[in-house]
C-alpha cells in the first residue's frame, strides 16, 4: 500500500524527468538547426505574422482596459489619502513591472500558444511532419525553430505595447475623466520610473516568459499523441502549464529583481 | 502577393512595438538626467537618516542630480554614499538635509550648494569626499515629544 | 547480397513496448521492380516502411538500402540517404498551408538552389505526369482524396528518387482513381527506373502490378513469390489471405479469454 504510493510518486517523477529531457533535446536540436539564415528568414517573417500580428489586437484592447481599470481603482484608493498625484507612478509601475509581462504572457499562451500546439499537433497527426522528415527536411528546422523564434521575438514587443497602451488608458481615466492634474501625472511618473530597474526588468521578465511559453507550446504540439483527443489534450495542457509556469516564474523573478 | 501583406503586417507590428518602447523610455521613465553618464561618490554622516533608502534621489533646488548608492553604519554613525552626476560639482561649504516630499511622500536628500569666494581657498568636493554640514531627518515622534515637553515647561 | 538488390532486410526484429511486431523477418527488394508487401491490416506494414526510411530503429537485425546500413547512420547521413527515397503516405500528407504547386515545389526549393522559372517548369512537368497540372493553384483542402494522393505522388517524385514507398495507396479510393493510381505506379516505375515498394491489402489491385509479392502475418513473412507462384501456393495462410476468408490461420477474433468464460463472469 505505502510502497504503491511511493512507486506512484516515483513513476510520475521519472515521467516528468523524461518529458523535460525530451523537451530539452527538441529545443536544442531545433536551435542547432538554425544557421541557414537566408532560407529561414521568410519562414520567420511568416511566423511573426501568425504569432505576433494576430495577437496584436487582443493585446492592445486588453492593455487599454486594464490600464483604465488601474486608473479608476488607483484613483479611488489614492484620493482617500489626498495622494491622487501619485496615480501616474501607480499605473506605470504596476504595468511595467507586473501586469505588462505577466498578462501578455497569459494572453499569449491562450491566443498564440494554443494555436501553435494545435497546428503542430495537427501536422503530426496528418503525417505532415513525417513526410517532411522523409523528404530529408528536418521538421525541427523547418517547422519548430521559426515558431520558437517568432514567439521569443514577439512577446517582449507585445509586452511593451501592452504597457504603453495601458499607461495611456490610465491617463485617459485619471486625467481626462477624473481630473488628476496632467502635468503631475507625467512628472511624478517620470520621477519614480527608472529605466533600468523597471523597464529593463520588465523586458527581462517578458523575455523569460516568451521562451518558456513558446517552448511549452511547441513541445506539447510536437510531443502530442497524434489523435484528435491527443491534440485537444495537448492544447489544454499548453494553456495550463504555460500559465502556471508564468505565474510561478514571475514570483521567482520578482524576488530576484525587487526582493532586496 | 500574399507574402507582401505578411511582410507589411510584420513591419507594422515591429514598429509599433519599438514605438511603445520609445514611449516608455522617453515619456514614462526619467532617462534624461541619469540614464547615461559618469558619476562620482560623495559621502555624508547623519545622526538619523529616517526613512531614507538606497536609490532615493539627491536634489538641488528640486532637480535630481544623483541617487543614494548605499547606507552603512561606520562606528555606529550612519554614513550615506551618493552617486552624483559628473555634470555637477559642489563646494565644500555645501549642506545636505533629509527632506520629505509632501506629508506622506518619499524622503530625499536636499543639497544646498555653498558659496564660493575668490581668494578664500574653498575647495570643490571630489570623489569620496564627505559633506560636513548635514541636517538629520525629522522624526515625527521626537517632534511631538519636544512639543509636549516644551508645553510642560511653560506651565 | 547481389548487386541487384536495392533494399535488404535481414533477420530484423522490432517490437513496440512488449508487443512484438516483427519477429526475425528477412526481405529483399530487387532494383527496378514493383514489390508488394501484403498482409492483414493492423500488423504494422506501415511500420516496415518507417523502418526502411530510418524513422524508427529495429531491436536487432540489419536494414540495408542501396548499400547503406540505415539504423547505424548518423542523423546527417540519414538525411542524405533519405534524399534518394520518398514515401507516399496513406493520407497524402500534403502541407495544408500551401497550394498544390508549392507542395510539389517544396522538396526542390529545400534541397536545390534553382531559379524560380526552372522550379516552375519542373513542378509543372511532375504535375502533368500525374494529370494535375490544371489543379496547381488549388489548396489541398479543395482536392478529392484521389487527387490529393496523386498530388502527393507528384511531390514524392519531385526530386527523382530511386526508391518510392507507397503506404496503402488504394485504400478508400473509387474504382476510377484506383485504376489511375495503379497505372501511375507502374508507369512511373518503368519510365523513371525506380524501385517501388507497395504496402497494401487490396489483393487484386496489387497482384495486377506487382513483380514480386511478400505476404506477412503473425509477425512473420508467410509467403513470397511472383503473383503467379502465389496463386498456386497451397499454404493455408497464403490461401486464406489471397481468397479473403474471414477465419483460418489468421483468426477472426482478437486474442482474448474464451467468450463462455467472460460471459459467465458477467452473469455470475
Amino acid at each position: 500500500m505505502i510502497l504503491d504510493f511511493f512507486a506512484g510518486i516515483g513513476r510520475k517523477g521519472i515521467e516528468l524527468f523524461a518529458t523535460v529531457g525530451r523537451a530539452g533535446i527538441m529545443l536544442i536540436n531545433a536551435l542547432w538547426a538554425m544557421p541557414k539564415l537566408a532560407q529561414n528568414f521568410p519562414l520567420l517573417v511568416r511566423q511573426l505574422y501568425v504569432v505576433g500580428v494576430q495577437s496584436f489586437a487582443i493585446i492592445v484592447v486588453s492593455g487599454l482596459f486594464i490600464g483604465m481599470v488601474i486608473g479608476l481603482q488607483g484613483y479611488t484608493i489614492l484620493v482617500g489619502y489626498g495622494a491622487e498625484n501619485s496615480l501616474g507612478p501607480m499605473v506605470a509601475l504596476s504595468l511595467l513591472r507586473e501586469l505588462g509581462p505577466v498578462v501578455t504572457a497569459l494572453l499569449f499562451a491562450g491566443r498564440a500558444g494554443s494555436a501553435l500546439t494545435a497546428e503542430i499537433g495537427l501536422m503530426k497527426a496528418t503525417e505532415q511532419l513525417s513526410s517532411m522528415e522523409l523528404m530529408a527536411v528536418d521538421p525541427l528546422r523547418r517547422v519548430i525553430a521559426p515558431r520558437f523564434w517568432a514567439g521569443v521575438y514577439s512577446m517582449p514587443l507585445l509586452a511593451f505595447l501592452f504597457s504603453a497602451v495601458g499607461i495611456w488608458g490610465g491617463y485617459l481615466v485619471g486625467v481626462q475623466w477624473l481630473g488628476v492634474d496632467d502635468g503631475s501625472f507625467w512628472s511624478v511618473m517620470q520621477a519614480s520610473v527608472d529605466f533600468n530597474r523597471d523597464i529593463l526588468n520588465g523586458f527581462i521578465k517578458s523575455f523569460v516568459f516568451a521562451v518558456v511559453v513558446t517552448w511549452i507550446a511547441i513541445f506539447r504540439g510536437y510531443d502530442c499523441v497524434p489523435t484528435s483527443e491527443g491534440i485537444s489534450q495537448a492544447t489544454t495542457q499548453t494553456v495550463v502549464h504555460a500559465s502556471l509556469a508564468v505565474l510561478g516564474l514571475d514570483f521567482v523573478l520578482t524576488a530576484l529583481m525587487f526582493g532586496d | 502577393m500574399n507574402n507582401r501583406k505578411t511582410e507589411i503586417g510584420v513591419g507594422l507590428f515591429i514598429s509599433a512595438g519599438l514605438i511603445a518602447l520609445l514611449f516608455l523610455a522617453l515619456q514614462v521613465a526619467n532617462t534624461g538626467a541619469m540614464a547615461n553618464g559618469e558619476t562620482y561618490i560623495l559621502k555624508a554622516k547623519f545622526d538619523n537618516i529616517g526613512g531614507l533608502k538606497v536609490r532615493s534621489p539627491v536634489k538641488v533646488g528640486g532637480v535630481v542630480v544623483g541617487r543614494v548608492s548605499s547606507i552603512q553604519l561606520e562606528n555606529l554613525v550612519p554614513v550615506v554614499s551618493m552617486e552624483i552626476s559628473q555634470d555637477y560639482h559642489f563646494p565644500e561649504t555645501s549642506s545636505l538635509s533629509i527632506l520629505t516630499a509632501g506629508l506622506l511622500g518619499e524622503q530625499y536628500l536636499g543639497l544646498e550648494p555653498g558659496f564660493t569666494m575668490e581668494g578664500m581657498e574653498i575647495e570643490i568636493l571630489k570623489n569620496e569626499d564627505y559633506i560636513q554640514d548635514t541636517k538629520s531627518a525629522l522624526v515625527l515622534e521626537e517632534l511631538i515629544g519636544q512639543f509636549l515637553f516644551g508645553q510642560n515647561n511653560e506651565d | 547480397m547481389s548487386d541487384n538488390t536495392y533494399v535488404e532486410v535481414k533477420n530484423m526484429t522490432f517490437s513496440r513496448g512488449d508487443r512484438v511486431i516483427y519477429d526475425d523477418i528477412s526481405l529483399s527488394i530487387p532494383r527496378g521492380k514493383v514489390v508488394a508487401v501484403m498482409g492483414p491490416s493492423g500488423i504494422g506494414k506501415t511500420t516496415l516502411l518507417r523502418l526502411i526510411a530510418g524513422q524508427i530503429k529495429p531491436d536487432s537485425g540489419q536494414i540495408i538500402v542501396d548499400g547503406e546500413h540505415i539504423p547505424q547512420l548518423s542523423r546527417a547521413a540519414l538525411y542524405d540517404a533519405r534524399k534518394k527515397m520518398s514515401m507516399l503516405f496513406q493520407s497524402g500528407a500534403l502541407f495544408s498551408e500551401m497550394s498544390v504547386f508549392d507542395n510539389v515545389a517544396f522538396p526542390i526549393r529545400e534541397h536545390c538552389n534553382l531559379p524560380e522559372d526552372i522550379i516552375r517548369s519542373m513542378v509543372l512537368m511532375k504535375l502533368n505526369s500525374v494529370g494535375l497540372r490544371g489543379a496547381a493553384d488549388l489548396m489541398p483542402s479543395e482536392l478529392s482524396g484521389g487527387m490529393a494522393r496523386r498530388a502527393a505522388l507528384a511531390r514524392a517524385i519531385a526530386l527523382d528518387p530511386q526508391l518510392i514507398m507507397y503506404d496503402e495507396p488504394f485504400a478508400g479510393q473509387d474504382p476510377i482513381s484506383m485504376g489511375v493510381l495503379i497505372r501511375l505506379i507502374r508507369s512511373l516505375n518503368d519510365a523513371l527506373g525506380l524501385t517501388s515498394i507497395v504496402v497494401s491489402h487490396d489483393v487484386n489491385e496489387v497482384l495486377s502490378i506487382a513483380d514480386y509479392v511478400y505476404i506477412m502475418a503473425n509477425k512473420k513473412v508467410i509467403g513470397h513469390g511472383t503473383p503467379a507462384q502465389l496463386a498456386k501456393d497451397d499454404s493455408p495462410l497464403v490461401h486464406q489471405f489471397m481468397a479473403g476468408e474471414s477465419d483460418g490461420p489468421v483468426p477472426f477474433h482478437f486474442p482474448g479469454e474464451p467468450i463462455e468464460q467472460q460471459l459467465s463472469e458477467v452473469f455470475k
